[in-house]
Parts: structure tokens; C-alpha cells; sequence
């Protein structure tokens, strides 16, 4: 049929993803669009796609340039922040009244986009110092941002400690903004769905390119790779900036999802899912350099996330198992601990998985098991 | 083609390149010999734009190479094969080498300079599709080298090429300088292996301590009794 193995690829996913959207609007038909629907499903997957579109970000800068930014938070909140009060902005100023119509999803596209603008503005900003320095210390300076760009927006007169909830910017987000209410988010889960799989096309674009190569050089080597003609610190930059963008388009989906916004949710020792410090844990637990792998841990670190909190088999464990339960964070680093412990490059290390592929890959892996058996034995006998 | 005139070139305090003078013609394969911490890398990085000579200067063709940016000196036609080789070790050998043709756009281009250096190194194209990491450090060294020439390089600069390789490997690899010499690539060669390096230049500088002690052609210094007795053991 198809001879090109790329177009063979471009033309498999669509179908899947096709086919997975209409077998999830046969699943809303099917339980009618209330209930467990409405009140867990729906935003759960909203959860969901800004994870994913965090995590696989972030990967960006950590798997595939191998710069560890401890910050990524940070420009989630610039661009959670940016997208709420713009959609304020635009409602007292009277360009949408209740949240249907063109003009709101006018509005709507306008905040995702300048959110993830602001967000690269200030990755930028954040980048071309720090990304001068290396390893530990940027680990460092990134930490220090994140830090910042709280105390920053809890300073701001129209956003304020208290968030956007009750009244700093004198107005709800959830009544006048774009935070969407249970039956809203049913009605705009496209949105989501349609902004993550944008995203996703975007950063698997970039990370095939010329870009994504250079890139990965200067992760390899950067001293062979600015002989070889690259520009590492305009690589760097760039990366950096690239990813945050998708940092601040993760943050507007949340601005959508959350009735409130306040900056403790993007606060670095929060225990909740939203650190930069549980973003990193994401990206090493999927594999950093696996964009895949990166959404496969979003989802997963979410349903931990998830039942550790609201799953109903935790009221039947015994008591200390609960109270080690309320604190999520040790869970994940016990998860992290056993993840590293029995596949120290994450789930998927850098394979990316690839639905062409795939069971050409898993025959070459057995493959590869088997020789490295042989030579193992072959080894043993000979002393 | 490559003149270096009179350079100095400082570490801090340390006065580590005492004014140095050399010169590579067309077609020439110029070996530079010297001790441990004689400065013979310096002077290799100095060339390509990662240190700075504090005085002096350095012309390629006539252009003054000073004030260009490291990562622009390879579009004049300067590779350099860094100490240590250097491969990108999670990319495949194929990718290792499209990075070196990274300053060049046509794909044309590009697949002519890959049969190139796969002529050269046939290793090479054996393991097109493996880690650079996987590979033993001469095929490494080859892949370095082989990187290097797919920009089709006016002159390339070699710095320990034999480093941390078998004596078997050693041998391997000067054969390939000497083939690449012979197919008309200009080279300028840093080694400490004087007797090796010496055998396969034209022309050879010996370098003491930022200075340099002695030069001529290689056949000439083999058999001078002052570097047959410091560097070749006799």
C-alpha cells in the first residue's frame, strides 16, 4: 500500500487516536454523561492531559538536552496565572458573557497561547544566565526561580496570596474566568484532549529535527558538538525556552480545571501533585529521553496519585499503612526508589514507543536477551 | 595554509604558550612532539577558538582566525578531532557522523561525505547503526576522526590520536593518518608517540615547555641525537 515507513507511521497513530476518540464519546453515551462521569472521569482526564503535557516538557530540557531544571513549576504558575487573568481581563471587558460561543473559545485559544508566550518569555529570561552554569548549580539557580516566581506572583497586587479565588482580583475565576465547573468540563474536554495531542505533535517534531539532534549532542558532548559547528548556549536557550512554553500550556489547562488558583499549588515542598520536584520524578520514572515514556508516567504517577487519596481498598489497610497514606510524598519515593532500583533508566529508558514498530522492537529485544544470555554462558565456561 | 605567528597564550598566571611560530603548506602532514604539559593541546585549542592567545596571531588562507567564535571556525575549513575523542556516545555511529556535516544543508553533500569516510573507515560502516558508546576505543577514534572529515575540512587538526589505544589499534590508526595524508588532506598532528608521529609527518616541531626547541623535516629530527635520546628511547 503505503511504501513510506514514515507516512505508514503518521497514517497508524491517526487511525488509533481516531478510533480511540470515537470509542470514548461511545463511552460517554454510554453512562449517559453524569454522575461518576461528570465528577471523576472528566477530571481525571483533565489532570491528566496537563501531567502529560508537563511531564513530556520538562523532558525536554532533562532527557533529551540533560540539563536538570528543578524550576519547571515555575512556569507552569507564569503561565496558569497569565491565562487566568487575561480570561478576567477579557470578561470585564465584556468580549464574552456566559462561557459558549465563539468569542469565549476566541478567548480561551488566545490565554493557552499567551500563556505558553509568557512562560518561554521568562524561560528565556531564566535561561540565558543560568544555562551558563552546569549540572548542580543550575539544579540550583532553576530551584531558586521557582522559588522566586512564587514569592513574585504572592506579591502582585491583582493576583495576590490568597490566589484568584476570593477576591484580590476581585472576582472569581470560576464565576467570571475560565474555570470551568463540573458540567463545563464535560462539555470542553475536547479542548483538553485537542491542546495535549498539539502538543505532543510539537514536541515529537522537535525532538526528530535537526534541533532534536543537535540537542542530543550537546547532551552527549558539548565540547564535540560546538567543534562539530553547533551554537550550544543558543541550543540550550532555545531548549529551555521551547520547554517552558509547554510548561505555561500545561498551566492554563490547570487555570481551566481549578475553580481557585493559588500559588502554594506550584510552591516547591507542597505535597501535593503539582511540584517541580514530582514533574522530575515523572520524567525519571518514564525514561528521560522518552516522550512516551513521559506520558506513561504521567498517567501513572496521576492514578497513584489518585488512589492513594481517594481509592476506596485503602479504607480496608490497616491503620499506620493509612497514615503513611497521608503523606503522598513518601510513597513516591519509595516508588522512585524501587524504579531505579530494578530499571535505573526509567520504564522506557530512551526507547520511544512507536506503534509501527512495535512488535518488530519487542522481537529485536528478545533477540538481544537471548545473545546477551548466550554470551553470558559462553562466558561462565570459559572461565 | 596554516600560519601561526609568534603566540602567547595564558592559563590565569601561567604563562603556558611562550611565543610559538608555525607554519602548515598545502598538502603538508606537520607533526607536533613534544612531553606531557609542553602545551601541545593548548596550542590546538588556541587554533580552533577555544582559548584565546593573549598576543600574536594565527591565519587560515590569510584570514585571521582570532576573533572567530569556536563554534564558525569549521565553516572556514578547520576540523578539529579532539583529545579523547569525544563521540556522542547515546547517538548511532550514522548520527555521530550526520553531526559532523551539521553546518551543511544539502542533503547531496551530506550522502557523498558519508561514502567518503565510509571508504576510509569501512569499520565504520559495519556499525552503522550501533551506540556510539559501544564501540572500541579505535573504532571510537575513527569515528572522531571520521566525523571530522565530513565537513570536507581544509585541514584538520589531530590531537592524541593514539591515546589510550593497544599497540595494534596504535598502528591501525596511523596507517589511516598516513591514507588520509596521502589522499591530500592537509594535517596538523599532536602526539606524544614521537617515533610514530615522526614517521608518518613531513615536516615536525619539537615543543618544550611552551617554547619550541627544535624543528626541520621529520626524517631529520628522527635522527638527531638530542630528540632520539628524550623522546625515542635510543
Amino acid at each position: 500500500m503505503i511504501k513510506n515507513r514514515t507516512a505508514q507511521g503518521y497514517l497508524l497513530n491517526t487511525v488509533v487516536i481516531a478510533v480511540l476518540l470515537i470509542g470514548f464519546a461511545f463511552f460517554k453515551g454510554a453512562l449517559g454523561g453524569g454522575g461518576e462521569f461528570k465528577l471523576i472521569i472528566v477530571p481525571s482526564i483533565w489532570q491528566c492531559c496537563y501531567l502529560i503535557i508537563l511531564a513530556a516538557s520538562l523532558n525536554l530540557s532533562l532527557g533529551f538536552l540533560g540539563q536538570l531544571s528543578l524550576g519547571h513549576c515555575g512556569f507552569m504558575a507564569v503561565g496558569a496565572y497569565a491565562a487566568a487573568l487575561l480570561s478576567l481581563a477579557a470578561e470585564r471587558a465584556g468580549v464574552f458573557e456566559d462561557k459558549s460561543g465563539t468569542a469565549f473559545l476566541l478567548v480561551l485559544a488566545g490565554c493557552i497561547i499567551a500563556a505558553g508566550i509568557l512562560a518561554a518569555i521568562v524561560g528565556l529570561l531564566v535561561g540565558i544566565p543560568a544555562l551558563r552554569l552546569k549540572g548542580d548549580y543550575l539544579a540550583i539557580i532553576t530551584l531558586g526561580f521557582g522559588m522566586i516566581i512564587v514569592n513574585i506572583i504572592n506579591n502582585l497586587p491583582f493576583a495576590g496570596q490568597e490566589g484568584l479565588a476570593l477576591g484580590s482580583a476581585s472576582a472569581s475565576l470560576y464565576k467570571n474566568g475560565l474555570g470551568f465547573g463540573t458540567a463545563l468540563k464535560v462539555t470542553y474536554i475536547w479542548v483538553a484532549i485537542a491542546v495535549t495531542l498539539v502538543c505532543l505533535v510539537m514536541m515529537f517534531m522537535f525532538v526528530r529535527s535537526k534541533y532534536g539532534r543537535a540537542i542530543r549532542a550537546i547532551r552527549d558532548d558539548e565540547i564535540a558538538a560546538s567543534a562539530s559547528g553547533i551554537n550550544t548556549s543558543y541550543y540550550k536557550t532555545f531548549t529551555f525556552a521551547y520547554s517552558a512554553f509547554f510548561a505555561g500550556v500545561a498551566g492554563a489547562l490547570y487555570a481551566c480545571a481549578n475553580a481557585t488558583l493559588s500559588t502554594s499549588s506550584f510552591a516547591f515542598a507542597n505535597g501535593g501533585i503539582l511540584n517541580s520536584t514530582f514533574v522530575v520524578v515523572m520524567v525519571v520514572l518514564g525514561g528521560m529521553g522518552s516522550l512516551t515514556g513521559s506520558i506513561v508516567a504521567a498517567v501513572i504517577m496521576f492514578l497513584v496519585n489518585y488512589q492513594i487519596k481517594n481509592g476506596v481498598w485503602v479504607q480496608h489497610l490497616p491503620a499506620w499503612l493509612q497514615n503513611i497514606f497521608s503523606f503522598p510524598m513518601l510513597v513516591y519515593a519509595v516508588i522512585l526508589i524501587i524504579v531505579i532500583m530494578f530499571r535505573p533508566k526509567g520504564i522506557f529508558g530512551s526507547y520511544e514507543l512507536s506503534l509501527r514498530n512495535f512488535f518488530s522492537d519487542i522481537k529485536l529485544q528478545r533477540q538481544n536477551r537471548l545473545a546477551q544470555k548466550l554470551e553470558s554462558k559462553e562466558a561462565l565456561r570459559n572461565g | 595554509m596554516l600560519e601561526i605567528k609568534d603566540i602567547h597564550v595564558y592559563y590565569g598566571a601561567i604563562h603556558a604558550i611562550k611565543g610559538i611560530t608555525i607554519t602548515v603548506n598545502d598538502g603538508e602532514l606537520v607533526s607536533l612532539v613534544g612531553a606531557n604539559g609542553a602545551g601541545k593541546t593548548t596550542i590546538l585549542h588556541t587554533i580552533s577558538g577555544l582559548l584565546h592567545a593573549s598576543r600574536g596571531e594565527i591565519l587560515l588562507d590569510g584570514k585571521n582566525l582570532q576573533k572567530v567564535p569556536a563554534n564558525t571556525i569549521i565553516n572556514l575549513g578547520l576540523a578539529h578531532v579532539p583529545e579523547g575523542r569525544h563521540v556522542f556516545s547515546r547517538m548511532t555511529v550514522e548520527e555521530n557522523l550526520r553531526m559532523g556535516a551539521y553546518i551543511i544543508n544539502d542533503a547531496k553533500c551530506i550522502s557523498d561525505s558519508l561514502e567518503r569516510v565510509y571508504h576510509h573507515f569501512p569499520r565504520l560502516k559495519e556499525r552503522a547503526r550501533q551506540l556510539g558508546g559501544t564501540l572500541s576505543g579505535g573504532e571510537q577514534q575513527m569515528l572522531a576522526t571520521g566525523r571530522a572529515l565530513m565537513t570536507n575540512p581544509k585541514i584538520l587538526l589531530m590531537d592524541e590520536p593514539s591515546m589510550g589505544l593497544s599497540p595494534i589499534l596504535v598502528n591501525e590508526i596511523f596507517t589511516i593518518i598516513d591514507q588520509l595524508h596521502n589522499s591530500g588532506i592537509t594535517i596538523l598532528l599532536v602526539e606524544q608517540n614521537a617515533k610514530k608521529a615522526l614517521a608518518v609527518a613531513d615536516r615536525a616541531y619539537v615543543l618544550e615547555t611552551g617554547k619550541i626547541s627544535m624543528h626541520g623535516s621529520a626524517k631529520e629530527l628522527a635522527e638527531d641525537d638530542r630528540v632520539r635520546k628524550a623522546y625515542l628511547g635510543a
